[in-house]
């Protein structure tokens, strides 16, 4: 549904002057007050494509429009989006509060009014009891929620995060990703998230904007994305799918459709991991192709295999997905 | 000893070496041993020489000889004349508007270099262009600037032919401003280089940070850059502001003898063999120099750039 708060991209390009592409022609629309996460590889576009929408990296085709208005050539400051830096990039002399009320302090408010705000915002992220306190002072998850305090200063309409939870140690990343989620509900403006990581971006996006090479590879609800992958590179870099070449074209199957049964294909056992829920099973059939399979625990010790065992794989066809590349 | 304790000789040795060994591979007794060598040298050729100055500046001395005694003649002489005052004010006067126009082109030279030169190859050639003057010495770079300077150098004979001035400026050479000229010329560099230390370990996200918090490139400088640089403003003041204060060649060749600063009155002094007085002037100026900076030091913190 379009409402008046909509991010689009027209054929945004990013050409460095080596004549390296970072970004090419990608559109997409971006719907107001959801959560997209823009996932792919390390050089895949991602980063360039979320520092064009912030006006931090200069856009060489293409137009941006934020609310029906292009914001092609604006200053970061008047697009109505906020950016939330990778390191998280606090002024180290700055107090926390001083940190969040940045923004004011520049647009020419008064300290008062601007740390009262800032006060308001520390508070939505839990951190009112540091505003006195020097980033360097802070862990990095306190670190990071006053980097998100002082970008929301601004009222976005959207807010951009590079790599939020990258430096975060992976507990820590597991609870400030359901923090992430909770503003973002709360707030209801849209967050543009850039991660590599595949369980980062199904647990957070409502969307999912998988990049590859410059290009948006394929778009579309988490579940969709996953359970239907468009390409042979998002059925990998989804992760937990198999992809199958057989005589009637290339098929994605869900490495926890693959079954150990009495009837199948014969394949080898080559190797087994054990993942605590699952039983993760690689075996070679015929073609020199490797299959993972996720099976259940329980199922799995009830008739353990070791590799070099001949085993044989079922699945049901209709769980094999037809892939267009 | 040991044999009669029941040991063998040899076990009592490795015990002794043993013995030896821990003392050695303690943590504290590594680390002075580590920190011996430059205590030593620092003591011999610092302080030593330091606490003669201070013990001469006690002596006192007639025409002709020097006796050994404990009078404060040189500091009453010294605080009673008024030449005194009047050489400490210009030596400030030199120190403060050195201080103040090196700061100026040190930091737009070091925030240029740091933050508008995009490639670090450039970076790098722009930066061993600013230490040319250094391959030079000091006297020469100094003498250089009299024939530019004289009444018939380089620069009136220019402003004469282009018709912006009629007659010689007398004030280009021999006078204050030239004094200050040879002071900046000279050292610049000393706060370019700490300057732009400090500002190329700026984290460049702070500044698109504040690009996305709508500062504009003035506020940026201002909010950000500048309180970020302060070690480094500090670092270079500290060492513009002593070499200033304690220079006596450059205030005798570029005034033509014609201006006095502390470090002159002392080789004064030591050309007519005056050593406790040059001593106790030494002693006043240390003394001096060393309240300028802590007080510098007490308004940044520069332990961060150590």
């Amino acid at each position: 549904m379009r409402t008046g708060h909509d991010l689009e991209l027209a054929a945004v390009t990013k050409r460095y002057a080596g004549g390296a592409v970072a970004v090419d022609a990608v559109s997409h629309l971006f719907p107001a007050g959801s959560y997209v996460c823009l996932l792919g590889p390390s050089g895949c576009g991602k980063s360039s494509t979320l520092r064009m929408i912030a006006g931090h990296e200069t856009v060489t085709a293409g137009n941006i429009l934020l609310s029906g208005k292009d914001v092609t050539t604006l200053p970061p400051a008047r697009r109505g989006t906020a950016m939330m830096f990778q390191n998280y990039a606090l002024f180290p002399h700055l107090s926390v509060i001083d940190n969040v009320a940045f923004s004011l302090k520049m647009k020419g408010v008064d300290t008062d009014t601007r740390r009262k705000r800032a006060s308001s915002l520390l508070e939505l992220v839990d951190m009112t009891a540091y505003g006195d306190r020097l980033p360097a002072q802070l862990s990095g998850g306190q670190q990071q929620r006053v980097a998100l305090a002082r970008a929301l200063i601004t009222d976005p309409q959207v807010l951009l995060l590079d790599e939020p939870l990258s430096a975060l140690d992976p507990f820590l990343r597991i609870r400030m990703r359901a923090e992430l989620k909770r503003l973002q509900r709360e707030l209801g403006i849209s967050f543009i998230h850039v991660t590599h990581g595949q369980d980062e971006a199904l647990a957070l996006a409502d969307q999912i904007v998988v990049m590859n090479k410059a290009r948006i590879e394929q778009a579309g609800a988490a579940r969709d994305v996953f359970n239907a992958p468009a390409t042979e590179f998002v059925a990998r870099f989804m992760g937990g799918h198999n992809v199958l070449a057989l005589p009637r074209g290339r098929f994605a199957l869900r490495a926890d459709a693959v079954r150990l049964g009495p009837e199948g294909t014969e394949a080898v056992v080559t190797g087994v991991e054990y993942q605590g829920a699952h039983v993760a099973m690689t075996a070679r059939i015929t073609g020199d192709q490797e299959i993972l399979a996720l099976i259940p625990e329980a199922q799995f010790f009830t008739d353990p295999k070791s590799p070099g065992n001949a085993v044989r794989l079922a699945w049901d066809d209709h769980l094999l997905h037809p892939l267009t590349q | 000893m040991a044999k009669s304790l029941g040991y063998p000789k040899d076990i009592s040795a490795k015990m002794k070496g043993a013995g030896m060994e821990r003392f050695l591979k303690s943590p504290n007794i590594t680390g002075w041993l580590l920190a011996s060598p430059l205590a030593l040298v620092l003591a011999l050729f610092l302080i030593l020489p330091i606490i003669l100055i201070v013990v001469v500046s006690f002596w006192s001395a007639t025409e002709f000889s020097i006796v050994p005694d404990f009078s404060f003649e040189n500091y009453a002489f010294l605080f009673g004349s008024s030449v005194t005052y009047t050489v400490f004010l210009n030596t400030f006067k030199y120190a403060a508007i050195t201080w103040a126009i090196t700061l100026i082109l040190g930091f737009t030279i070091a925030y240029f270099l740091a933050f508008h030169v995009r490639s670090q190859t450039w970076q790098t050639a722009l930066f061993l262009l600013c230490t040319i003057p250094f391959w030079t010495s000091n006297i020469i770079r100094m003498i250089s600037w009299i024939p530019f300077l004289g009444r018939n150098g380089l620069a009136n004979e220019t402003l004469i032919s282009w018709g912006v001035i009629d007659a010689p400026l007398e004030w280009l050479l021999f006078s204050d401003f030239s004094v200050i000229l040879a002071f900046v010329h000279l050292y610049t560099l000393f706060m370019v280089v700490p300057i732009f230390n400090t500002m190329m370990r700026i984290d460049r996200s702070l500044l698109e940070a504040a690009t996305d918090a709508g500062a504009s490139g003035f506020q940026t400088l201002v909010n950000v850059i500048l309180p970020l640089t302060k070690p480094g403003i500090m670092i270079g003041s500290i060492f513009v502001v002593t070499l200033v204060m304690g220079d006596f060649i450059t205030v005798r060749f570029m005034s033509g003898s014609q201006s006095a600063n502390v470090g002159r009155l002392i080789s004064n002094d030591i050309a007519l063999l005056q050593y406790p007085s040059a001593a106790a002037t030494a002693v006043v100026l240390l003394g001096t120099v060393l309240m300028m900076i802590s007080a510098m030091l007490r308004l940044v913190d520069i332990r961060k750039e150590l």
